[in-house]
């Protein structure tokens, strides 16, 4: 670890909580439909689109309505991805003649990028026209972080309204979140990357000529000698700035962010990195100020905060230890070298950059990469999946991020709230059987998913194991990540293992679905519930929820659930290879 | 409390007869039927016939570890005894009292009126609502019911516990009677209001025992959120063997079921109903009946109590504290005057006025019957009250009527009487003019006593978010001053009916939940509006059965208790959930590593406590976790110390207690217990 490393992290977080309470209270404006400075520009278009769809924006949507509409939409795009995906050797911007993608490609990823997962089991340089890459998967990046925008604020109106039944409507909080919060924004993004030099072209893939020719050994045991090299193209700066803002993660290039047409410079991924928090972390200033207590929203941003904090000192320090297994080899950090373990990571990132990049992509349900997580230590590489574990609420994704770590927030003031020996009650609102219900309905369908088909795939030798790159603990660590990516909707891989099989292809789309889908059907239930009740005014006998002893609280029943629900599996995993590795035996 | 009566006396928490019975029901509650409405217990009870079955299929095949499976097999079963224990024990404490209550409740013989109007002799359980029976001296009162005619004391030990008879008369306030108290003088006639089975005493046992518990909504959503836990453990362990099968390293039943009991929050969940039952059961040892432990879990998020003034804050009656004599008069002249015309007023107002006259001026209370005085009492009409005595007649009453009494006589009220008049009023007190021959002599102060402690207790309310509001027939002014002396929050001055329901209403419009008390028949609507409404057992029966709790002692101040318990309950579960939940953090360093470190030695890192071998790590966790339940049985049917705080403060507390202490405490009683098998060989 170096002084260089943390100022860098530290600056880091400082920028994102400072930008939290501007970009918070522009949000807070945007759906509470006041007045903004873009409204000359966004005002026109909104209402024109709302005649041409004949939507009543006044038209308030109790919770079912607005989760069908979510799901109708959802949907509806979700086909038309699958639609250009298969359709693609037939349409237009198509440079490099590729053909429709095979039918279980085509639908895990439509049904990835629908629910802003973004697993890509295909090279996307190889498979994905242009016009792929942009109507079927660039759209899905605006849509689906918009549908979690658009459910993040239900959620809050459902703490913050009294005896209403309404969520608000999802169309009008769908149509602003796009127009007013995404699109100026990755707008401004994508030409800040185009200064750095992310490409933006429609241009067919440049071949070079090797300066030093290359000879491969292919699968059948003989050698070729490579001559030239393809440079992908594309039209890829527009596509990365809303797969960061968005927390997609799905990149253009199979190399994702490591790629220097996708992220050339350190600045490109220091602003990746920010883009990836600045909307969850402003979201907790939305909340705070949509419920009526900024506090709360910080007290919130704080329990994120010191769980990043946690994850990326963790993650750092253990890149930062010398391989052990590596004796008589100068590991140490010099004017020269970084030092600790460089395998899977780009120079110009080092061991800092990479550690904190592999934390905030996995706080977040980003899943952008700018180094290979399957190539980290043991404990490094522990950090991402137990973000991901966690539930991915630790800034989260945009709005599911939001969400899911308020469904924590439920949990812990029904387990702590009676303790103050009241019926607990989240900000004036009684947390009754019902919401208890559809917490504990949300908090179940994630280890199910994640364990469910860890457990059947690790019992089939040939479907399961054989695609696995490694065995042993680090193969289970492999198979619980990709799981937990999928049901996360994180969308990053222990890479490694070729997931491009059928059944990793419908069991990853299935798990992806129902961690998407599955859970935001309870999440707002709870919502819909919590708007009905009435508010009980605050008083000394109140809960606390914006006390210091709340973010602690907070943090504690996150990591006890979680710890509790997955520490056999990640002993059996990570922690296992991390002793073994100390005992000499690498996998 | 030294105001408690307990209903049949405090008995020790481990009384032997309750233990004895306690056992059988214990064994009893293992019918699966019974054990399935309680799903963490459940979960436990089929993993002890699993290991059982297994263990006798072992033992046949001569396969596994016999002296390990067994004392798994029996650890994982005394676990579900020791929960259905503590339930047992919670229910006896109950029966107990049921049992004592149903000696009141032996057949007697009731003399009912038949419609020619003629007494007939026939058995109490043939009594129907609307009978009219009477009741002589020495005679029980066969049934529930309303006096339609006489006045008579009463026994109503066997109820309330309270040897000094109470008077029972028809008409007003006072005219219930129960059914299973012994008239002592007089006769009464009594409208019969209950049928047989649905008396107060037999509402009563049945609520002492436990018989018609439903689970509260908030024991409902805990129950909820145990079982959502249960389900999310058995997933973590039921998928943690393939994982196990694939590391090589495969796990027989016992140790799986073993982490799977060890996790699941069995001490909360072995508890839960203990502490729901022991909830009630504190109610009932403070001489108050709940008809729902909804209203007791209500209690504690009561918001609002609306407190009546008289008999509540201030003790009953107002005494004298003060002669402010008129521009002329001496004090001693006022007083020697008030005494006199107090002397044969017998109200506690007309004694204090004696009592003060002698402390302050040394005048001694003279006989009445001496003087040849011809006393004028206090009439609706005039609403003076008076005394002709030699030559000398003295009134004294309310300021409007000795105005009007100084009128006929020609003379005026002296301005420097009405200001102290409007100054006493000011304060809080009833000022109460004096005048002899047509002359205004000064006035008395008549001051309202607030009870002592009162003040605190209001600070420790507030201190707790509970508003306290002062309901009140007096005019706004007094009404202020004595607020502000007793220290409520708000008050409700010259109080009728419909306002405490306005009021109650207003409160519950804005979310927040009201408790109060009240006797009357008027009272009865806004008991019934009320989220907590506690009727006196003085009190009518409209008024009791409006309300959701009824106080044996007729002691209003105890709605502070009803409050503290409510809060205690539900603080009770919040901390053993918190406890069991914490517990599991060295449960899993004690199981992990014995369970993998025999294929992976390395994985004896994990074993942090350092713990003998794999066998004795697993039995010193389940045996651990059986025990526990066994050990915090005394704190479930107490509840938790319960000190009012504010919530942020007991939270912390609580936090620090049982989310800290639940944390490490096990990793001490885990090592412990390990020490000791291993001493002793069992592993």
């Amino acid at each position: 670890m170096s002084l260089n490393g943390w100022l860098q992290i530290l600056l880091f977080i400082a920028l994102v909580l400072l930008l939290a309470k501007p970009m918070g209270s522009y949000m807070t404006r945007v759906f509470e439909r006041r007045r903004t400075w873009p409204d000359g520009v966004f005002g026109p278009v909104e209402r024109l689109l709302y005649r041409v769809t004949g939507i009543d924006a006044e038209h308030e949507m109790r919770w079912t309505e607005y989760a069908v509409a979510m799901l109708a939409f959802s949907t509806a795009t979700l086909g038309l991805t699958y639609a250009v995906e298969r359709l693609q050797g037939l349409l237009p911007l198509n440079v490099q003649h590729l053909p429709g993608v095979a039918p279980d490609v085509a639908l895990n990823t439509a049904i990835s990028f629908t629910t802003n997962t973004n697993w890509q089991s295909y090279v996307p340089e190889s498979t994905m026209s242009y016009l792929t890459q942009m109507l079927g998967l660039a759209t899905h990046n605006f849509w689906s972080a918009a549908v979690g925008l658009a459910l993040a604020i239900a959620f809050v109106r459902g703490i913050a309204r009294r005896e209403s039944s309404t969520l608000g409507n999802f169309w009008v909080d769908l149509t602003r979140g796009t127009l007013w919060v995404l699109l100026p924004m990755s707008f401004v993004f994508a030409i800040a990357l185009v200064s750095q030099g992310v490409v933006q072209n429609f241009r067919p893939y440049d071949k070079a000529t090797l300066v030093e020719p290359q000879t491969v050994t292919g699968a059948d045991g003989k050698g070729t000698t490579v001559t030239t090299q393809v440079i992908a193209q594309g039209p890829v700066a527009s596509q990365e700035a809303i797969k960061m803002l968005g927390t997609n993660g799905g990149g253009f290039f199979n190399a994702n962010s490591a790629h220097p047409f996708e992220n050339p410079t350190p600045l490109t991924n220091f602003l990746q990195l920010l883009s990836i928090f600045i909307l969850p972390a402003g979201l907790t200033v939305t909340l705070g100020q949509m419920v009526g207590s900024p506090k709360h929203g910080r007290a919130v941003l704080a329990a994120m905060t010191i769980l990043f904090a946690i994850g990326v000192t963790t993650c750092y320090w253990a890149e930062s230890q010398p391989n052990p297994l590596m004796h008589n080899v100068a590991q140490q950090r010099t004017e020269q070298q970084s030092g600790g373990n460089m395998e899977g990571k780009e120079v110009r990132f080092g061991v800092a950059n990479s550690a904190l990049f592999a934390t905030v992509t996995t706080d977040a349900s980003c899943g952008a990469v700018n180094a290979m997580h399957d190539s980290f230590t043991p404990l490094g590489g522990m950090v991402p999946l137990v973000n991901i574990l966690l539930g991915e609420i630790v800034f989260g994704g945009v709005g599911a991020g939001l969400y899911g770590m308020l469904v924590f927030v439920v949990i812990a003031v029904f387990i702590a709230g009676l303790m103050v020996g009241r019926t607990p009650e989240y900000l004036g609102k009684k947390i009754e059987s019902y919401d208890v219900q559809m917490s504990m309905l949300y908090l179940l369908i994630f280890p199910l998913v994640i364990l469910g088909f860890a457990a059947v795939t690790v019992m089939m030798p040939t479907t399961g194991l054989s695609v696995l790159a490694n065995k042993g603990p680090h193969g289970l660590t492999e198979i619980l990540y990709a799981y937990a990516s999928a049901t996360g909707n994180n969308g990053s891989a222990f890479a490694g293992s070729n997931w491009n099989t059928h059944w990793y292809n419908y069991s990853i789309g299935i798990a992806m679905f129902v961690g998407r889908f599955l859970m935001i059907v309870p999440m707002l239930a709870i919502a819909g519930n919590l708007a009905r009740k009435k508010i009980v005014p605050a008083s000394a006998g109140t809960f606390p929820v914006t006390t210091p002893l709340f973010t602690v609280l907070l943090v504690a029943v996150i990591v006890i659930v979680g710890a509790l629900t997955f520490f056999p599996a990640i002993s059996l995993g990570p922690v296992l290879e991390h002793l073994l590795l100390h005992a000499g035996h690498a996998y | 409390m030294s105001t408690t009566r307990e209903l049949k006396g405090r008995r020790s928490l481990f009384d032997g007869a309750i233990v004895r019975r306690a056992s059988v029901d214990a064994l009893r509650k293992l019918a699966p039927q019974l054990m399935m409405k309680n799903p963490v217990m459940f979960v436990v009870e089929v993993g002890s016939v699993l290991t059982s079955v297994l263990l006798v299929r072992n033992t046949v095949l001569h396969t596994g570890h016999f002296r390990f499976d067994l004392q798994i097999t029996l650890w994982l079963w005394f676990t579900v005894l020791f929960a259905n224990f503590a339930e047992a024990m919670a229910e006896g404490r109950g029966k107990a009292q049921a049992d004592a209550l149903r000696l009141a409740k032996s057949e007697t013989t009731a003399y009912r009126m038949n419609k020619a109007g003629n007494m007939e002799e026939v058995p109490s359980s043939q009594l129907r609502a609307g009978d009219l029976i009477r009741a002589v001296a020495g005679q029980m009162i066969p049934g529930d019911g309303e006096i339609v005619e006489g006045v008579a004391s009463v026994d109503e030990s066997a109820i309330t516990g309270e040897s000094a008879p109470v008077i029972r008369e028809a008409g007003g306030d006072r005219s219930a009677v129960t059914g299973g108290t012994r008239v002592l003088s007089d006769a009464i006639t009594v409208r019969i209001t209950s049928n047989p089975g649905e008396t107060f005493l037999d509402r009563m046992i049945a609520l002492v025992e436990g018989a018609e518990r439903q689970k509260t909504p908030n024991e409902i959503a805990l129950n909820i959120l145990l079982a959502g836990l249960t389900i999310i453990f058995l997933l973590a362990v039921v998928t943690l063997q393939p994982f196990a099968m694939y590391s090589g390293a495969p796990q027989t039943i016992f140790v799986l079921i073993s982490l799977l009991v060890c996790l699941i929050p069995t001490t909360i969940g072995g508890l839960l109903s203990a502490i729901g039952i022991a909830g009630m059961d504190r109610l009932v040892q403070h001489n108050v009946l709940a008809t729902s432990g909804r209203a007791v879990e209500a209690a504690g998020d009561v918001n609002t109590l609306l407190l009546d003034k008289t008999g509540t804050i201030t003790i009953g009656n107002r005494q004298a504290s003060e002669f402010i004599a008129a521009p002329g008069v001496s004090g001693e002249q006022l007083a020697d005057a008030a005494q006199l015309s107090s002397l044969a007023d017998e109200t506690p107002e007309g004694r204090s006025i004696v009592v003060l006259a002698k402390e302050q001026f040394g005048l001694r209370g003279r006989e009445l019957s001496k003087l040849n005085a011809e006393f004028i009492p206090f009439s609706a009409t005039t609403r003076m009250s008076g005394i002709e005595v030699d030559r000398r007649s003295i009134r004294k009453g309310a300021v409007d009527a000795i105005a009007r009494y100084l009128e006929e006589h020609g003379t005026k009220l002296p301005s420097e009487v009405r200001d102290a008049v409007e100054g006493v009023a000011r304060s809080g007190g009833t000022p109460l003019v004096v005048a002899e021959n047509g002359r205004a002599l000064g006035v008395i102060h008549l001051k309202d006593i607030v009870k002592g402690g009162m003040k605190e207790r209001f600070d420790q309310l507030r201190a707790m978010g509970i508003r306290t509001v002062m309901i009140t027939g007096d005019n706004p002014l007094t009404a202020a001053a004595i607020a502000r002396e007793a220290g409520v929050d708000d008050f409700l001055a010259e109080a009728k009916p419909k306002d405490k329901m306005d009021l109650i209403k207003r409160e519950q419009a804005e979310g927040k939940l009201v408790a109060m008390t009240g006797d009357g028949t008027n009272d009865a609507p806004a008991l019934a509006q009320a989220d907590v409404g506690v009727a006196m057992n003085s009190g009518t029966q409209a008024a009791k059965e409006a309300g959701n709790m009824v106080d044996l002692d007729s002691n209003p101040t105890k709605l502070i208790e009803i409050v503290a318990i409510g809060k205690q309950l539900l603080m009770t579960r919040g901390a053993l959930t918190t406890f069991s939940i914490s517990n599991d953090i060295a449960k899993y360093f004690a199981i992990l590593p014995a369970m993998f470190a025999g294929v992976f030695p390395v994985l004896n890192a994990l074993n942090i406590m350092h713990l003998h071998n794999a066998e004795s790590a697993v039995l010193s966790a389940i045996i651990f976790n059986a025990l526990v339940i066994v050990a915090l049985i005394p704190l479930a049917l107490r509840g938790v110390a319960y000190r009012p705080m504010s919530a942020a403060a007991l939270l912390q507390r609580n936090l620090v207690v049982y989310g800290l202490g639940g944390v490490l405490v096990p990793f001490v009683g885990i090592k412990l217990i390990d020490m000791i098998i291993t001493a002793v060989g069992l592993a």
